[in-house]
């Protein structure tokens, strides 16, 4: 039997196919992260819930049809972390709100049947920034999770549970959603490789809503083909789902150590001005070098509406947030105040009792942005510059098959930091946010490390349905460097 | 758009949102969202002449199912998160007088 630490430091991967062989058994597999998850968890606050019990049934349900000679899914056997704003109907889904508190969905998402049909093991369910919202998991009505890298630090957000989760090692594989660089951000705090696929090319079936036009689900993992295994298994048109698109979903890890020869990289030199700091720049100068040995062509791009990208977001995402959040009213789900004077009394204490400042912030800020004598100031005109955006980008594509960015301005913050100056949290996401808007694919990989040690990422963004090209591309530079071998060194 | 968002202006945005604050939270907002505001501020430096509002990343007209009935959520999941109910309906509190 493999030592504990020995299976936990192996990645997705790895683990898949050792399971698939009979090198090891889920059993064996789930047990070691379980135990890690006991070990760590204490100091990291990952996750939310783990149901070691059922847990280790599904493990075995998984060894005993490997002993029976059935058929295995892709991700047979290996222990997935799922963001708690993921729908599964044996499980609470609180979305780290008090709202939720006691919530149990009556129906499973989409993404969370795929795992269970690809034979995961659902190991536990991640904290997160209340609702999706935030950048640094401080804003989780529950706890705060930390970065395993520096436990002073944040591990990003919003999916900074599941981030820390696989950064910890207390999961190979993770799944997050990414509504303005939820997944992508905390990936590059952690030092791991996150994927917000495009938009549509996941089904949002079951995800709790925050901003519709922009949220996606997607996979987080130690290395680029954990990511591509994980996608591969949610990937796909959902009837269930009017925004997810009928597109065939490529073989990713047949194509991913193919180098792509002659690779164009673009670059916008916007991105690398005032904010930025200098152990990232560097990191990420560092990174192009790597690409330019392999015979990249570094192209100029402009993307001119890109400093606009924040302001877009923070209007567009708070006006859906204000929206989508309306449903939580006390009456057929979640909180209701105890004492009130009359029903609009009952709603608004409902809601002001169980909501966090950051969801009422943004609601606040949607409600404003929607109202009568501001829609067209606020709403519509984000709407136009967000077209602009994509249009700097499908511009950009029409040169080049990547982007290369720096994933955030530094690395990970210290917590408590930025809590109180939510413009400049916000402003965390500025290399992120508008590949949401655009509803383009990005990946984080990691890329380097900071002087006091902590994790650096690099990020790619591809054209629509450009998965396959990020892929391969990041795995070009996984190939000739080891960043993602790394890990957090918590005892 | 807004120079200043006080506190006056974060309670009737709220009262919109049906959202009840604390006087403390009320001030701590007030600052916050004038600052958010102020930075969005910049979008009116674009010239959006002729553009055409992007509502959605991808573009989809309605998109519609067969007129046909599908399986309902049973009375007993739909209820079993209620905060109040006798196993029929929702309980919601009495909002008009018994006169």
């Amino acid at each position: 039997m493999a030592q504990a630490d020995q299976i936990i430091a192996k990645s997705a991967d790895e683990l898949a196919r050792l399971i698939a062989d009979g090198g090891l058994s889920s059993t064996e597999v789930t047990t070691a992260f379980l135990d890690r998850i006991d070990a760590v968890d204490s100091q990291v606050e990952a996750f939310l819930h783990v149901d070691r019990e059922d847990a280790l049934k599904q493990a075995g349900e998984v060894d005993n049809k490997r002993s029976a000679g059935e058929a295995l899914g892709p991700l047979a056997g290996v222990p997935i972390a799922v963001k708690d704003v993921l729908c599964d109907e044996t499980k609470a889904c609180t979305c780290a709100s008090r709202m939720l508190e006691n919530f149990r969905p009556p129906y499973s998402s989409h993404v969370v049947n795929r795992l269970k049909a690809a034979d995961a093991v659902l190991i536990g369910r991640t904290n997160m920034d209340e609702f999706a919202m935030g950048s640094s998991t401080e804003n989780s009505g529950f706890q705060k999770t930390k970065n395993p890298w520096s436990l002073d630090s944040t591990p990003g957000g919003s999916s900074g549970g599941s981030a820390a989760a696989v950064a910890a090692s207390m999961a190979p594989l993770a799944l997050g959603t990414d509504t303005g660089g939820s997944i992508r951000q905390p990936a590059g705090f952690c030092g791991i490789v996150g994927l917000k696929p495009t938009y549509g090319r996941v089904s949002r079936y079951g995800l709790v809503a925050f901003a519709s036009s922009l949220d996606q689900v997607g996979p987080m993992s130690h290395d680029v083909s954990g990511s591509a295994r994980l996608l591969q298994a949610i990937a796909g048109h959902d009837p269930l789902d009017s925004t997810s698109l009928p597109e065939p979903v490529p073989d990713y890890l047949s194509t991913i150590d193919q180098p792509i020869d002659g690779l164009r990289i673009g670059i916008c030199r916007e991105h690398y001005g005032e904010g930025l700091s200098p152990e990232v720049d560097r990191a990420v100068q560092a990174a192009v070098d790597t690409y330019i040995e392999q015979g990249a062509e570094v192209v100029d791009v402009e993307l001119p509406h890109s400093k606009y990208s924040v302001a877009t977001y923070y209007i567009i995402a708070p006006s859906e947030a204000s929206s989508n959040l309306a449903r939580y009213d006390g009456i057929h789900y979640g909180y209701r105040a105890e004492k009130f004077d009359d029903m609009i009394d009952l709603y608004a204490r409902s809601r002001g009792e169980s909501f966090g400042a950051e969801v009422k912030r943004r609601i606040m800020l949607g409600t404003y942005a929607l109202s009568a004598g501001y829609s067209d100031q606020y709403y519509n005109k984000a709407l136009k510059v967000r077209r602009l955006i994509r249009r700097d980008f499908d511009d950009a594509f029409s040169k080049v098959d990547v982007i290369l960015s720096p994933v955030t301005p530094s690395p990970a913050f210290k917590i408590g930091e930025l809590a109180d100056d939510p413009l400049a949290m916000y402003l965390s996401d500025i290399y992120t946010i508008s590949a949401n808007l655009a509803g383009i694919p990005g990946i984080s990989i990691p890329a380097g490390q900071s002087e006091s040690g902590l994790p650096i990422g690099l990020q790619l963004l591809g054209p629509t349905f450009g998965e396959e090209t990020l892929f391969r591309a990041a795995r070009m530079f996984e190939q000739r460097t080891d960043w993602h071998k790394q890990r957090a060194a918590l005892a | 758009m807004a120079e200043q968002f006080t506190s006056e202006d974060v309670r009737k945005v709220a009262s919109l949102a049906r959202l009840r604050l604390e006087d403390a939270e009320l001030e701590t907002f007030a600052g916050q969202m004038t600052d958010i505001l102020k930075y969005v501020e910049m979008l009116e430096e674009v010239d959006t002449e002729g553009v055409e509002p992007m509502a959605h990343a991808v573009e989809r007209s309605n998109v519609l199912r067969e007129d046909e009935p599908t399986q309902m959520l049973p009375r007993e999941a739909a209820l079993a998160n209620a905060p109040k109910t006798d196993g029929k309906f929702f309980l919601v509190p009495q909002i008009i007088d018994a006169e």
